[in-house]
């Protein structure tokens, strides 16, 4: 195969597009897919500061190294979930890049921080890992974005992750998720803009990504996602992909560009109605949030 | 050929030569979920693999709900 933009010999097929790319022409697309997106859906304004979740994973690294390509004041922020090898190695991955790139990291360590981890502490709370974990991530990030003055918190969902979970949302007709999975998630309530820059990009494509870029990511995959909804999700839409390329960007985009506004009446906005956590000052509806609940249940002896 | 696979980590010996998309297809692996890596750089799926070539075949595939 050859490239399409420079008949170069191909290193990279993408079926959905049809399409071959060299390495160089590969990388290009993919700053084009990124730029086009945050252009399109208002993701970042000139002189805005992005706090990127990176996880050490290709997706994180991937969209960290993208955005610092392309100029913004991009820092980024890792959490140490104490998920035994699985985080010591993402942990040295994260913080390689990092030292590589001259990139400001912050890390937040749940043991040190918090006196939990997620295997222990999902157990105590009584919590599915991924549940306490999701939940922490997403106070976290916010918590630090807020404290750092950060206007956006950035996250690497991809293309893929998108389509699991908008399958998922849509198996159960879970309505209120589905009026607020878009790309961007606006600032309210106290809460930064939340933004997902890789959504036209697939999870191939990430991984491609930092193959050619020389990312060191972890490839291993987290214990204790094995056996998860979301990947089986993910296998169910690749197994129809392979067939019909095209249909898991048919499928989210359709959604995002003419369907989701049916469902945004339904949407919880982020907090709800709002008050302050009584230990954390963040904003919830109960008088404390559901992390601080979850730190006092994980942390006890 | 060496082929290794991840998750778990484990070496195949396949022989060759062999197009990707047909080794992919022996494995029962589907080519949304994989990359292959020849060296140290990437091949489509119509790129020839001979007999003493070493390959990595990647799941790029990952996991959580959050
Ligand atoms: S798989 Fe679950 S526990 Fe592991 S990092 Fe992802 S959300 Fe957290
Ligand atoms: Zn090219
Ligand atoms: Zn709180």
């Amino acid at each position: 195969m050859k490239c399409r933009r420079c008949k170069a010999p191909a290193v990279m097929d993408i079926r959905r597009h049809n399409a071959s790319f060299c390495a160089t022409c590969f990388l290009h697309h993919c700053t084009e897919q990124v730029r086009r997106t945050i252009d399109d859906f208002k993701m970042i304004a000139p002189g805005e500061r992005v706090l990127v979740a990176v996880s050490g994973g290709k997706d994180s690294l991937a969209l960290w190294d993208l955005l610092l390509d392309m100029g913004y004041e991009a820092d980024g922020l890792y959490l140490g979930l104490g998920i035994g090898e699985y985080s010591d190695e993402s942990g040295r991955m994260t913080r390689a890049y990092a030292d590589k790139r001259g990139a400001k990291l912050i890390e937040v360590d749940l043991r040190d921080d918090y006196g939990f981890d997620i295997p222990s502490g999902s157990k105590a709370a009584r919590r599915v890992p991924c549940s306490a974990c999701g939940l922490s991530k997403r106070s976290l990030f916010n918590k630090a974005a807020l404290d750092g003055g950060y206007d956006v918190v950035a996250t690497g969902h991809n293309l893929d992750d998108e389509a699991a979970v908008l399958f998922g949302n849509v198996l159960r007709w879970s309505t209120d998720y589905l009026g607020r999975q878009l790309p961007v998630l606006p600032g309210e309530h106290g809460f930064p803009r939340k933004v997902k820059p890789l959504v036209r990009l697939g999870e191939r494509e990430m991984a491609a990504f930092c193959v050619l870029k020389g990312i060191d990511y972890i490839v291993e995959e987290c214990p204790m996602a094995a056996g998860n909804k979301h990947i089986g999700y993910k296998e169910a839409l690749n197994a129809i992909e392979e067939t019909s390329p095209g249909t898991k960007h048919a499928f989210y985009f359709g959604f995002v560009d003419r369907t989701h506004a049916r469902f945004a009446a339904e949407a919880v906005p982020q907090g709800g109605d709002l008050g302050r956590c009584d230990r954390c000052g963040a904003p919830t509806t109960a008088e404390v949030c559901a992390f601080c609940r979850l730190v006092e249940r994980a942390a006890a002896p | 050929m060496k082929v290794l696979l991840r998750n778990p980590r484990r070496e195949l010996d396949v022989p060759g030569p062999l197009r990707v998309n047909a080794l992919l297809a022996q494995l029962d692996l589907n080519r949304e979920s994989v990359l292959v890596i020849k060296g140290d750089t990437l091949v489509t799926g119509d790129a020839m693999l001979a007999d003493d070539d070493s390959v990595e075949v990647r799941p790029v595939i990952s996991g959580g709900a959050a």
